[in-house]
């Protein structure tokens, strides 16, 4: 009598053995969330704005791929996203939340425009070009090292430090444009006269080689290097690296200067390669968004190409929808949000699983 | 007094993964009696006592109190049924006072007030011989303090069941009488106090009961006054064990290591090592023993050079030249490199000598990564990987499993065995049986004397007593960073070294004795 | 200089709902980095609603109802958004860091798409907000500097003042801190560190929207195109400055509030010189934020397990 009515949780929450995890269960688990994203997104779309789900997933595709301009288009905006995903990798991987990776971009961009705007006219092309180059590293290794010293001698917190350094970055270039812009709209003209040059007669070609190269470098230097190792083993461990000698505070400004310096490319790549300008909105989120994606793809530059595809595909085809449907654009936003947090959220499913409680009963 | 059973559990079953932490356990403990839970670590002492306080949830069986079946699904479940639990781990907020602490989910009908907090616990210390200052914050306390904070705030909750974790782990041996002082008089108060230990001497001095567990499951409970050592022993361990540590005469003395009035300042501005000196010499072990924090990790860091020195001098007398070397002008590395080789186990055992996320080889790698030109290289450490699974019996499903995944005795093995395969001149080994039951922890002690015989200057911080004395040939002990006395561990007493480690170090500067 | 003062405490009280809102959530330990796109959600749902009724009311508008309305649909806007962190967090134990993230993204997403989806650059209704008390006018400049906002600015320093006292003299306050410095310690107290949580983040996420929807109703004027996501990001700055103390967020706030547009009322001060003056408030957080973290002391500290998930048999 009194059994009855005992409260037995109904089930309880266990931590998964990874060892007998079998491998496709980690594929089958995020494809499952890809999918299930998909499908809510479509929903979503149909009620909004009445459309058949499957013409909203043919759109997508189409402008994604529709035409040969547009698989360039798909390709730039993967090869910057990607870029700026390298760049903030070797940092997570170390455990430092650089949420910084919009200011780092930004001021890269700014030093590139600078470079353009005021020594276009007085440089030869190529010291123009390398000019570029140096600058951009230059600035983006400053803007992320300021945050990692603070971090490496006072420990400072690296996550709002680096976020706060984004909006200077932007009102920085908020100053620039209005100060250096003669007729005080703030927007300036393009200069593609003083950009990086084009390859193969492909505008975004340059850009797709720098970052898959990048992509390959990163990946090794993260799993075969000395200085990759050392980031591991700070970011697992800051008590092991310290006990077997490595210098911590050297490695977490190391790695930021990487960071920084990558970010700085990406703005390079962005301003240099392929706008010719800058504006505040010019990094767009994507310091952010890059952030999602590296962490999504675990750290593995070779994973995040399609972790990077995945997001740049939904972008691309929201916009798509947006312009086929007359939505919004900010459809693109909602649907990558919405499909960031199925991924993010199916995670849950792979660390844990759910036990069924066996009930007293049953045992006695 | 008729005693009635006051808690029991049945067939208590629990797994975590592919491991079975409890297994059919059954359990009983009476009104106003203090019931000892002896078994070695990973017999599931804690994890069963952790169901009674609802921290995990059983997967089979029943817990009764008072006769009555209960379901106890949270904390809150447990206090409801008066059953309060010290853990090992204290579970207090640093930035709170001790009353905020005590006040914690407590009264939920009443008004909250601190002042009416404070006078019951004030009422409390008093009944049961607690000294504690309420408004003191945690941040600010010592470990025994911390303690006091944990087992008033049980007390407060009214509970009736009080379950200690491994109580007298961080205590000084006279701290420990106070506690135990304390939990007599709870039992003539009608309590019923479950000890979990696995110090035999403890078992026997204050419990009525054992409860004996061995691989998670429930072995037998006996009186106390019926039983003995040898017995217990057998019990746990399942077999009659020969406990004895073969401890040879040193042979071949030479000064290795002299170090020379060093002194060492914390972040705080404290002093953590102060005038520290003492010589270990190579073919013996140099045993040091302290309480918990009493700058044992700072002195063997300072060794290492991972800790910056404010004054001293630490001699490194080379085997191979003869030649003296300062240690205090050199990186941790050149230190390694030279053949002084640290394998601390601090209380997370994989916090410091082990990467816990890396396979066995990787963490081998930490201490050769750095051989070779920009990239890493995997043969040598995937060859002594596999050299000490097989030459020290780690079980392991392979090479390339991550250390996190095996138990505490397989990790301790693969730590030691990656120092002791760079061929030392000088072993330290901080704690190196935290945490392994009693097979695991006597491999250790033979590798350590091992070392030894081939003429290695061990030095070695124990917390067991008794180990130390089996162990060592002459014993430091250490308080509040000072050296309170160098002792020969053949002829040391338990109480000389109790009182060594906690005696006033003012009157300690004019004793400390140098070398034997 | 009077207009200065207004304008800053008008802007001040916005970031000051979400520095309170942002504070309660992380005194749980949830570091919601959602909040900017948590603000911007809860104002879009309320000019929405707002928008709704003033539709459907035609010409019987109840001052009123054309103020409660559109604030109990940004509290539940925000609220949802809170959900949604939480059950991610919590329930599925994400990465907070991340998920903020995505929630700012989405948040931001679902907020432009309300406002380009109904087409208007205006919302009208801040008049209901803005509707000050009658006498203000009549005592000068006194008046004009305390008397003359609209409710939601009283109504953040209320609720800034409220969540101070809730959080050191009761004893869900106590609860709560305990919860955000160390949930394991909180859990075996019996305290339901989930509920907490996900009670904490909704409660913040929806006040903090309330800073949404006054930035537009009475900063802005109703003119929502303007919504974005940097006062969420000024309001996460705030919350550093102030370190983690609500009723000093009401004189930070006011700081900020300066700050952010004294550049508009410095004589002589170039457009590009008002671009500058603007990354002020993130200067002076940076300053703070490396202030507190040199002197280290073991006050004014970031909850312990901020940023950290709690679960109870990880082993």
């Amino acid at each position: 009598m009194a059994e009855a009515k005992i409260k037995t949780p109904l089930f309880h929450i266990a931590k998964r053995d990874p060892a007998s995890m079998k491998w496709y269960t980690g594929v089958i688990v995020r494809a499952v969330a890809v999918v299930a994203a998909l499908i809510v997104s479509g929903v979503l779309i149909m009620l909004l704005a009445n459309i058949n789900p499957l013409e909203v997933y043919s759109s997508m595709f189409d402008g994604v791929f529709g035409t040969e301009r547009r698989i360039w288009n798909t390709l730039q905006d993967l090869a910057i996203l990607l870029c700026i995903s390298l760049a903030v990798t070797p940092a997570f991987k170390m455990r430092f939340w650089n949420c910084g990776a919009e200011g780092q971009v930004l001021i890269g961009g700014l030093a590139t425009i600078s470079v353009m705007f005021f020594l276009g006219d007085v440089l030869p092309y190529p010291v123009l070009i390398l000019v570029m180059i140096v600058a951009s590293i230059a600035a983006g290794v400053i803007w992320a090292v300021i945050p990692a010293i603070f971090k490496a001698i006072w420990n400072t917190n690296e996550t709002l430090f680096t976020l706060m350094m984004n909006y200077v970055a932007i009102q920085i270039v908020a100053w620039f444009l209005k100060m250096f812009v003669k007729s005080g709209s703030g927007v300036l003209g393009a200069m593609p006269e003083y950009g990086l040059p084009v390859v193969g007669g492909k505008q975004f070609l340059l850009n797709i080689i720098i970052v898959a190269v990048l992509t390959a470098v990163s990946f090794i230097y993260l799993k075969y290097s000395k200085q990759g190792y050392e980031i591991s083993v700070v970011g697992e461990s800051e008590n092991t690296a310290k006990y077997i000698g490595i210098g911590v505070k050297k490695v977490i400004i190391r790695t930021l200067i990487v960071s920084g310096a990558i970010c700085g490319i990406a703005g390079l790549l962005i301003v240099g390669g392929t706008n010719h300008t800058i504006s505040t909105t010019a990094v767009a989120g994507r310091g952010f968004t890059a952030i999602m994606v590296s962490w999504l793809a675990k750290f593995n530059p070779l994973t995040m190409v399609l972790t990077t595809f995945i997001v740049v595909f939904l972008d691309r085809g929201a916009q798509q929808i947006s312009t086929a449907f007359g939505i919004p654009s900010s459809i693109s936003d909602i649907i990558t949000g919405i499909m960031l947090l199925f991924i993010i959220g199916c995670e849950f499913f792979l660390r844990y699983k759910i036990v069924f409680t066996k009930h007293a009963k049953e045992v006695a | 007094m008729a005693n009635n059973i006051k808690l029991e559990c049945r067939g208590i079953t629990k797994t975590f993964g592919s491991v079975v932490a409890n297994k059919d356990c059954d359990l009983d403990v009476r009104e106003g009696e203090i019931l000892a839970i002896l078994g070695e670590n990973g017999s599931g002492k804690t994890t069963l006592m952790n169901m009674v306080a609802g921290i995990y949830f059983p997967d089979a069986g029943q817990i009764l109190i008072d006769g009555k079946e209960v379901s106890i699904a949270s904390p809150k479940d447990a206090f409801k049924y008066k059953i309060g639990m010290i853990h090992q781990h204290f579970k207090l907020v640093n930035v709170f006072s001790a009353v905020e602490n005590i006040a914690l989910g407590t009264d939920e009908n009443k008004r909250y007030k601190l002042s009416a907090v404070t006078k019951k616990v004030i009422e409390i210390t008093q009944r049961y011989g607690f000294m504690i200052d309420p408004d003191k914050k945690v941040h600010d306390m010592s470990v025994s303090e911390k303690q006091t904070v944990e087992i008033i705030k049980v007390l407060y909750r009214g509970a009736d069941i009080l379950i200690l974790d491994e109580p007298t782990a961080v205590l000084t041996p006279q701290e420990t009488e106070k506690l135990f002082a304390v939990l007599r008089r709870m039992r003539e108060d009608g309590k019923s106090i479950i000890i979990i230990t696995h110090k035999m001497h403890e078992v026997l001095s204050i419990s009525d009961r054992v409860a004996v567990l061995r691989k998670g499951e429930h072995v037998a409970t006996v009186n106390t006054a019926e039983t003995n050592e040898a017995e217990l022993t057998e019990m746990m361990m399942g077999e009659k064990v020969d406990l004895n540590i073969n401890r040879s005469e040193p042979q071949n003395t030479a000064d290795r290591l002299i170090v020379k009035g060093v002194t060492s300042v914390n972040d705080e501005g404290r002093k953590v090592l102060d005038d520290i000196t003492f010589t270990a010499k190579a073919g013996e072990i140099l045993g040091i023993a302290g309480i918990a924090g009493s700058g044992q990790r700072e002195l063997l860091e300072s060794i290492a050079g991972l800790h910056k020195l404010s004054a001293g001098e630490i001699t490194y007398v080379d085997p191979k030249t003869g030649n003296d070397e300062n240690l205090r002008n050199k990186t941790p590395i050149q230190i390694r490199d030279l053949g002084v080789r640290l394998s601390f186990v601090p209380e997370d055992r994989l916090g410091m000598g082990l990467v816990g996320n890396m396979d066995i080889i990787d963490n081998m790698m930490l201490r050769s990564y750095k051989k070779g030109f920009a990239f890493v290289q995997r043969k040598g450490p995937k060859d002594l990987a596999e050299r000490i699974i097989r030459d020290l019996h780690v079980a392991t499903p392979s090479a390339t499993t991550p250390v996190r995944q095996l138990s505490g005795g397989n990790v301790q093995k693969v730590l030691v065995g990656r120092e002791i395969a760079a061929a030392p001149s000088v072993l330290m080994a901080a704690y190196p049986v935290r945490g392994l039951d009693v097979n695991a922890s006597y491999t250790i002690y033979n590798l350590l004397n091992e070392q030894k015989e081939r003429g290695v200057a061990v030095i070695f911080v124990g917390e067991d007593l008794d180990v130390l004395m089996d162990l060592c040939d002459r014993i430091l002990v250490i308080n509040s960073g000072k050296v309170t006395g160098i002792v020969d561990g053949r002829t040391a007493k338990k109480d000389e070294l109790g009182m060594l480690m906690v005696k006033s170090t003012s009157i300690a500067e004019n004793k400390t004795e140098g070398e034997n | 200089m009077i207009a200065f003062i207004v304008s800053a405490i008008r802007l001040g009280m916005t970031l000051l709902f979400g520095a309170t809102g942002e504070t309660i959530t992380e005194k749980s330990g949830h570091l919601n980095l959602g909040i900017p796109g948590v603000m911007c959600v809860g104002a879009s749902c309320g000019c929405f609603a707002e928008y709704l009724y003033l539709t459907a009311a035609g010409e019987n508008v109840s001052g009123v109802l054309a103020v409660l309305i559109p604030v109990i649909a940004t509290l539940l806007g925000g609220a949802l958004m809170g959900l949604l962190f939480s059950f991610l967090t919590v329930t599925l134990r994400a990465n907070q860091n991340v998920t903020g993230l995505a929630i700012t993204t989405l948040g931001v997403g679902i907020s432009d798409y309300i406002i380009d989806k109904t087409g208007l650059i205006y919302i009208s209704g801040a008049t209901y907000f803005k509707a000050s008390l009658p006498f203000a006018s009549k005592l000068g400049s006194f008046g004009e500097i305390f008397l003359s906002h609209g409710v939601l600015v009283y109504a953040a320093i209320i609720v800034a003042v409220l969540t101070s006292f809730i959080f050191n003299r009761t004893r869900v306050g106590l609860h709560l801190r305990a919860v955000g410095e160390n949930p394991a310690t909180a859990d075996a107290a019996g305290i339901n560190v989930s509920r907490y949580r996900y009670l904490a983040t909704c409660i913040g996420c929806g006040i903090a929207s309330l800073g949404g929807l006054s930035f537009v109703m009475d900063y802005l004027n109703g003119n929502w195109e303007y919504i974005i996501d940097d006062i969420g990001w000024l309001a996460i700055a705030l919350v550093i400055f102030t370190v983690w103390k609500p009723n000093l967020a009401i004189f930070g706030s006011l700081i900020f509030g300066a700050l952010y547009i004294a550049s508009s009322y410095i004589p002589g001060i170039s457009f590009a010189g008002k671009e500058l003056f603007k990354l002020l408030p993130y200067g002076v957080t940076i300053i703070v934020l490396i202030f507190t973290s040199v002197r280290s002391r073991k006050k004014n500290q970031p909850p312990e397990s901020l940023g950290l998930n709690y679960f109870r048999e990880e082993r």
